[in-house]
Order: structure tokens, then sequence, then C-alpha cells
């Protein structure tokens, strides 16, 4: 294992399927009365959020301490980057600390892969622009594994804002990796035009997801309205939303997943939201597992 | 100054003249004096019979050294008023004449902006004090580079200013640029655009294509220059005005100015040594020293710029040199300021277009000297008795490996960083004043 | 260099009188749960169980439990971790715990089972059933049952081979360089 996971990119075939085979151990843990292991004991991590996040860093927390790792939050609000500390200085006197782990969310493509060569500690992508968010795509691929006993010659249809989604790129590169066939659909604006290599891409969603066995969906952000790439959220529910007559087209034990938060209406019904199809809610616990999977494997 | 100084046994080329054949050069009083072309061939023994080895003379030995008109970048930034911690005017022309220009031409983006006679008055006057090279400066063609109203630009020639550029900013009002464009007929100075859709370059940071996917990066797709070219192309005609493009950087770019200057529109373009050197992959890795705007685009691009080069579409190669204070260039890549600072590795990266084959190396120096001359109405550039001694001595073939630890410029943001080039300055003459540049690298 | 010490006869009849050693010191089956650690241990906890239920016709529960979340040597690890399967399906609170391993070493094994069976719950008794004890203990750790004492040197090492998973059955001492 390398010292950092910046990159989903950067992990082999082999090292993902150990990774989500652990988390799936993991689980386990999760099951038990007492919901801790001493197996971290003694580390630091450190949760440098500089994008708001109450999911992904409630998340990572609970893994942490279910880990036993001693967890410090750096609430970036509050501190000297608002002050006009550099990137560079905060890290700087966050290792100074003493630490073993950072786990980092920022708004900028890049950051954590600048971070990971200028810091001893084991560094964790949890975001970074719209570039990636590896942990996400390996708790989406445990899932699909949990569900349908293996990720290999799955059809799994990604649906909605593309062209923004770290979500997605990391799960295009993971999935195909894993040797499952990926869709991206969605309208033209929202979809990049040097699109990753090996998708197929689909602005129809009727025929994005007929058949497929995974149907992903985006969170729309509302801000890209005003920014021209669609003209409103009733002509895009209409023309890409997933409602329960277009969830027909899929296989009919498609799985419906969601990275969360979700624009009920929006990009998906409320009712698809809520049907037995849907695995949203298991994806966050086995959010949990995974961060706690990728916190052990890496040295720290 | 004053003593003549025989430089002896090199290859003499000026495109100016057509001249490429051994000889000597005399220079007196800061002016080229005296020029013989003994052949064709490097001369076997030492040629001291025609020398005069009087006190009071100086001889430099260019044997298996080019000898050449010192080359003038009509594109770069010196940053000085209000950036001295980038760059000042003598640490830049120091860069400069290390690189092997002595003229360089300082765009108007500093603070305040060069946009009336005033500032461009200071810029002169730094110059002359404390500059290594002769300084021309570029001045805005908008008052603060707004891009709507025009700067003084008639006052700030009589100053001497030599062409006008909002470089860093297109001028986004077609309006403005049309009658910018028409206001250079009453004078002899040209235009430079920096041409950039800004609605369409958005909040880019690289060249949008499959790399800036890979990496997750807001991209600038070519249509953006493109679109802009177009534009002033258009404008060009129409009004008749002296338009010339900076920093070519696309395939569609290059055919829409060869299409212009097929239809007879008087245009002229420039590129830079690291759109025919680098492409978008030096940005891999989140690199911040390969941001730069116009961005680094494909392959296709790439050869796409050496063939304008070839066939004379683009006229000039300047620099673009661009320092930025090493702090700015650690952070993260959305807010690092574009640039490279690439004064001291353009003469070396665009030799290997004579190694290649693209460009003889006389067709090269119109490009560096002669060229860039022209278009600005100033006289250098050239080797022509009485011309202004500003004269380069090259060692073609010595190798030197990219440290930006030992460039004279305060920008240390290169992408080249551990190349190996060959081409180094070995005594660079400017205004008939020495510089030995072997001897500033032995004592660091 | 190998050297075979026991074989699949051998290795039978010690597994019947531990069975019948555990039923004797805790005067019968009932309260007993066996756990094997993984990997060495769990074959040999199922077998101690069908020779108890063989004996006593008492079924008595079998759970296994993975320790590698416990170890005191995660940050010395080398290679990818393997965390293997941890099932104890009943509750161990007030039970006597016979733990089943392959081989007693060092002892450190045995402590982060000890670790691991806390964080389950409460149990009456612990006891230790091991197949091998070869010896080097760095813990004040011992075993209730021990099928053969085997000393070794430090750079030898024991294999114990199970047809569950090999294609022989056998113990091996392997010498060391």
């Amino acid at each position: 294992m390398p010292k950092d996971l910046v990159s989903i990119k950067d992990i082999s075939k082999e090292e993902t399927e150990a990774i989500i085979d652990i988390a799936l151990s993991f689980k386990d843990v999760l099951r038990r009365d007492i919901k801790k292991v001493p197996a971290l004991r003694g580390k630091t991590v450190v949760n440098l959020f500089f994008e708001p996040s109450t999911r992904t860093k409630t998340s990572f927390e609970l893994a942490e301490k279910r880990l036993s790792l001693d967890v410090i939050n750096f609430a970036v609000s509050s501190s000297s980057v608002v002050k006009g500390e550099s990137l560079l200085d905060t890290v700087r006197t966050i290792e100074s600390y003493g630490i073993d782990y950072l786990v980092i969310r920022h708004a900028s493509s890049g950051v954590p892969h600048f971070i990971a060569r200028q810091t001893r500690a084991s560094v964790v992508n949890a975001g970074d622009g719209i570039n990636e968010h590896p942990t996400q795509a390996l708790l989406d691929a445990v899932t699909m594994q949990e569900k349908k006993g293996g990720v290999k010659g799955l059809e799994v249809a990604i649906v909605g804002d593309i062209l923004h989604s770290r979500v997605a790129r990391s799960n295009v590169d993971c999935l195909t990796k894993l040797g499952a066939s990926v869709r991206l659909v969605g309208p033209p604006t929202l979809i990049p035009l040097s699109p990753p290599a090996g998708v197929k891409v689909f602005y129809d969603v009727d025929e994005g997801i007929r058949g497929a066995d995974v149907v992903m969906m985006l969170r729309i952000q509302l801000e890209r309205q005003g920014k021209s790439f669609f003209p409103s959220t009733k002509e895009f529910f209409k023309y890409w939303g997933l409602s329960a007559e277009r969830l027909l087209l899929a296989d009919k034990d498609a799985l419906v997943m969601h990275p969360g938060p979700m624009n009920r209406g929006i990009e998906i019904a409320s009712d698809v939201a809520d049907c037995p199809q849907s695995v949203i809610l298991e994806q966050v616990t086995n959010g949990i597992a995974v961060r706690m999977a990728v916190i052990y494997m890496l040295q720290g | 100054m004053d003593k003549r100084t025989h430089i002896i046994n090199g290859r003499l080329i000026d495109p100016s003249q057509g001249i490429d054949g051994y000889g000597d050069l005399v220079i007196e009083d800061g002016k080229i004096a005296e020029m013989s072309i003994k052949g064709a061939e490097t001369p076997r023994k030492k040629q001291s019979a025609s020398v005069a080895n009087t006190g009071g003379e100086r001889i430099i030995d260019a044997r298996g050294m080019l000898v050449i008109p010192g080359l003038v970048d009509m594109h770069t930034h010196l940053r000085e008023p209000g950036f001295e911690y980038k760059e000042t005017i003598k640490t830049g022309t120091m860069a400069g004449i290390r690189g092997g220009f002595t003229s360089l031409c300082p765009m108007p983006n500093t603070n305040p902006v060069n946009d009336n006679p005033t500032v461009a008055a200071f810029v002169i006057k730094k110059a002359m004090a404390e500059g290594y090279c002769s300084v021309f400066p570029i001045g805005a063609i908008t008052k603060g580079q707004q891009g709507q109203e025009l700067a003084e630009m008639g006052l700030m020639q009589e100053i001497g200013c030599v062409a006008y550029s909002d470089d860093g900013r297109p001028v986004m009002n077609s309006l403005v640029m049309r009658r910018a464009l028409e206001y250079t007929k009453a004078f002899t100075f040209p235009l430079i655009a920096h041409c950039e859709d800004l609605s369409l370059s958005d909040d880019g940071v690289m060249n949008e294509g499959p790399i800036s996917t890979h990496l997750g990066l807001k991209g600038v797709p070519a249509a953006a220059e493109e679109v802009m070219i177009s534009r002033d192309i258009m404008l060009a005609k129409l009004t008749g005005g002296r338009l010339h493009i900076a920093h070519v950087s696309t395939r569609g770019s290059v055919e829409l100015i060869r299409r212009a200057k097929s239809e007879g529109i008087p245009i002229t373009a420039e590129t830079c040594p690291h759109y025919f050197s680098i492409t978008e992959r030096a940005v891999l890795g989140f690199d911040t020293n390969a941001k730069v705007n116009p961005p680094l685009r494909t392959d296709v691009d790439l050869a796409a710029i050496k063939e304008g080069l070839k066939d004379g579409t683009i006229d000039v190669i300047a620099t673009d040199h661009a320092p930025h204070h090493a702090d700015e260039k650690i952070l993260e890549f959305d807010l690092a300021p574009s640039g490279i600072s690439g004064i001291e590795t353009a003469l070396a990266l665009s030799l290997r277009l004579v190694a290649e084959g693209v460009l003889t190396i006389n067709q090269l120096l119109e490009k560096m000297a002669f060229n860039p001359s022209r278009i600005l109405g100033i006289e250098r550039g050239t080797l022509k008795i009485g011309a202004v001694a500003d004269v380069v001595i090259i060692d073609a073939e010595k190798e030197f490996i990219v440290n930006p630890d030992n460039f004279a410029s305060k920008g240390k943001n290169t992408p080249f960083i551990g190349w190996t080039l060959k081409g180094v300055s070995s005594v660079v003459i400017s205004k008939g004043r020495i510089y030995d540049i072997a001897e500033w690298k032995a004592n660091g | 260099m190998n050297k075979e010490l026991l074989n699949k006869q051998d290795i039978e009849r010690i597994l019947s009188r531990i069975a019948h050693e555990i039923i004797e010191k805790n005067k019968g089956p009932e309260k007993l749960c066996l756990v094997g650690i993984q990997r060495g241990g769990v074959h040999i906890a199922h077998r101690l169980a069908t020779r108890i239920d063989t004996i006593e016709h008492v079924n008595v529960p079998v759970g296994s439990l993975d320790i590698s979340l416990y170890r005191d040597d995660i940050s010395r690890r080398k290679k990818l971790p393997i965390v293997r399967k941890t099932d104890i399906p009943f509750d161990i609170s007030e039970k006597v715990i016979i733990l089943v391993d392959d081989v007693l070493f060092t002892g450190r094994s045995i402590r982060a089972a000890l670790d691991a069976l806390m964080d389950f719950g409460r149990p009456a008794q612990i006891q230790l059933a091991v197949l091998i004890d070869r010896g080097h203990r760095e813990l004040p750790i011992r075993a209730d049952y021990v099928g053969k004492n085997i000393p070794t040197a430090r750079s030898e090492n024991i294999e114990v081979q199970l047809e569950e998973e090999s294609a022989e059955e056998k113990v091996v001492l392997i010498s060391g360089e």
C-alpha cells in the first residue's frame, strides 16, 4: 500500500479488493456491542476540512474513533487560514503537533496530492475540488460487492452532473478497474467533452439506464442553473431525473444509489429514494467501515 | 566603452544583411564599426595578422561560437513598478543578458499600470540607471487595462513606448478594440493583442481536454483563444490598423493567422518557447510551474506551432517571461498565478528547432532579433555598420542542465527543471558594454 | 531441513486426550464453549467439539476469533494485512471459554485473544488448549491443556498441517538458517 490515499488511480486492483474485504470485516465490528478495536491506539489523526461537510466528516470521525485513534478536528473557518496563513504553513504547523494521519477535504483539485508530498503523515483525500473522492468510490464498491456478490461484469449507470462530480470520477476509475462497465448519463452541458477512457456516454437517460444493474444518481447543485448548465430543475427532472417509472427500465433488481445529500424531486423522486431497491442508507454504514479499512491499511 | 573591441574567428550571422560566414567584427564607441567576412569555413589558424594588438584594444576570440545580433524580446514582464518582489528592472535585464537578449519590451501590467507618460518615464529612467540592456516599454491600450477608455498612446510614444497591449487581459469590448486599432493608423506603433475570450476561459486553469478531465481541473478550451483571434483579425481587416498577436498556442489560431495573411491582411504574430517544447502533460501531478496563460496545449497544437514558425505564419519567438515569487507557486493549483520564468531558457529551447530542422539558424535569428525590431520600429536586431553595438556571442554546442537556483531572474518558476539544453551565451555586448557571462557564472 | 514430529494418528490421539481432559477438569460439558483463534485454532476447536459430543452427547458451541486488530505489532507489519472472520454466535458472559490455538510460542497471540474476548462480554473463566507448546514465552501465559511439549530453538519454526487445509496431516519442525 502507498503511504497515502489521494487518488483512487494510485491503488491497484488487488489493493482495492483487499480494502473491500477488510471493510466487510470491519462491518462486523460495527455490529458488536463494543464497537471499538484497539488496532490504532495511540495514533493521532487530524481531520482538516476546508469545505463544509457534516456527513463525510462525521463518517471519518466515527471510523477513526472505532479504531481507537486520537481525533482532532481542525476547524478551518476559525483558524489562521482565515487570517491569511498559507496552506503549506497550516499543514506544517499541524505536522509539528506530531500526527500520523491527515484527512483532507478542500475545494481545489490537487491539494491532497500537494500536501502528501510535503508531509510524512499518511494523507487521506476526503474530496478535492471536482477531482476525486476515493473513499466514496470504495464504499460504493463495497455496497455493490455486498448486494450483488461482486463488481465484475456489472452495468453501472452514473447519472447527473458528471462534469463537476468527484464522486463520478473516482467511481469511473474504481469500477472499471474492478471489471464493471460504466455509463455516464446526463445533459450534454454536464458531461466533459473529453470523458475518461472506457465509458459509454448517454444524453438520453432512458437508454442510459436500460438494463443497468446499478443506477447511481448524483446531486445536482442548484447554483449550476444560474450558469446556464440547464434551464430549470423542472426540466432537469423531466429529462434526467429518476422517477419510479424510469427505474422500471433498469434491471428489476437494480440497486439505487446516491452519495448524498439528495435533492428529492430534482434528481431523484422521493418514492424512489425510499423504495426497497434503494441502498442509500447502506452506503452510509459502509462508509464508516471503508474509512476504517483505508486508515487501517495505510502506514500512518 | 571607447576601446575598440575585436571579435574574431566567430561565425557571423545577420539575417538583416543576409550574412552567414566566418569573420571578424569591430565595435567602437558603442556602435558596430567594421565587419569582415573571411569565408564560409572556419580558419584553421588564429588570425592575428589583421588585428592590431596595440594597447587600448580588446580582443575577443569567438572561435567555434556564433556571433549574432542581440536578441529582442518583444514580450516580457519586468514587474517594476509595484511587484518588485517578483522581479525588478535590474534583475530582469540581468536575466535577459544571460539569456542572450539585449533589448527587452516589458508589458504594462505593473502597479501602477503603465498607461500614462509618467509611469512610462519612470520605467525608462530606471532602465537607464540600473538596467543591463535596452528597455523599450510597452504601454497599455486602455486606462488601467480595464478595457474601457483608450490610454494616451501618443504621449507615451514620445516618451519611448514602442507598442501597446493590455496583456494579461484581452480588450473584451469589441468596439473599444476597433477604436484602438483605428487609432494606430495615426502613428507608427502596433497593438499587441492578448487574445482570450474571458467568458469562455471562465476560471479555467489548464487546457480543456482529456488531461483536465483526468486531473479534475477546470479547462480552457482552444476556442477561447481562437474566437478572439478571429475577432481581432476581422477588426484589423475592417480598420487597417496595426495588429500583432501575442503568444499563439493552438493549431486553430495558426490556421486563422495563415489564412488572414494569405488574404493580405497585414498582421504579425508571435509564439513562446513553451508552446513548441512541452504540452499539457507537463501539468500532471498538479505542477504549478506548468500553469501558464494561454495554457500548454496538445501534441497536435505543438506540431502546428512548429509548422507555423517554419512557413512564416508566426513571425516572432518572444519569451513572455513571467517571474513569480516562489511562495506564490507553492499554492493550490487553482490559486497559483500563471507564468513561466523563461528568459534564460528561451534561446536554448529555440535552438532545438534548428537542430530538428524546423528552422535554419538564420530564420531563428529573424524570429528572435530582426522581425521583432522591424515590427516595433526599433533600430536593433542587426549588425549593420553604424548600428548600436548589441552583439551576442553564443556557444551553441555547450550543454547545461536547467537549474533555477542559477537564474539571475528572481523568478524560479520553470517547468524545465533538470532538462539538458544546449546553447549558452558566452559574451553579451549591450550598447557597446561588454558582459562576460562565463565569468558571471563562475562567480555565482 | 524439515523433520516430521507428529503424524495424523498422533494428532488424533492427542485431540482425544485433550477432549477428555477438558471434560474431566470442568466436571462436564455444561457452560463450556470453544473459541478457536484464526487460523490454526479454528479447525482444532471444531474437532474438539465433535469429540466432546461423541463422549458426552452434548453440543458445545464453537466460535472463531481473528486477533489482527488486537495485535501489538501493527506498525511493524510489512505487507497487506488480512483480517479474517470473527464469529462468536453466542453470549460469552458467565461461560467457561476454552480458547484453542495450534501452537503456543511467545504468548502474544493469546494476550491479544484475551483482549478481544473481553470486548465481547465477561466470561466466568477462560482456559487455554494448544496442540503444541514450543516454549520461549515472552509474557506470563500458560496453557491448561497441552498436546505435546516440543522444545525448539528461536530460529526454528513449528508448522501444523491439518487435512482441512493441507494434503497431508502432520506437525513439522522447520529448522532455521
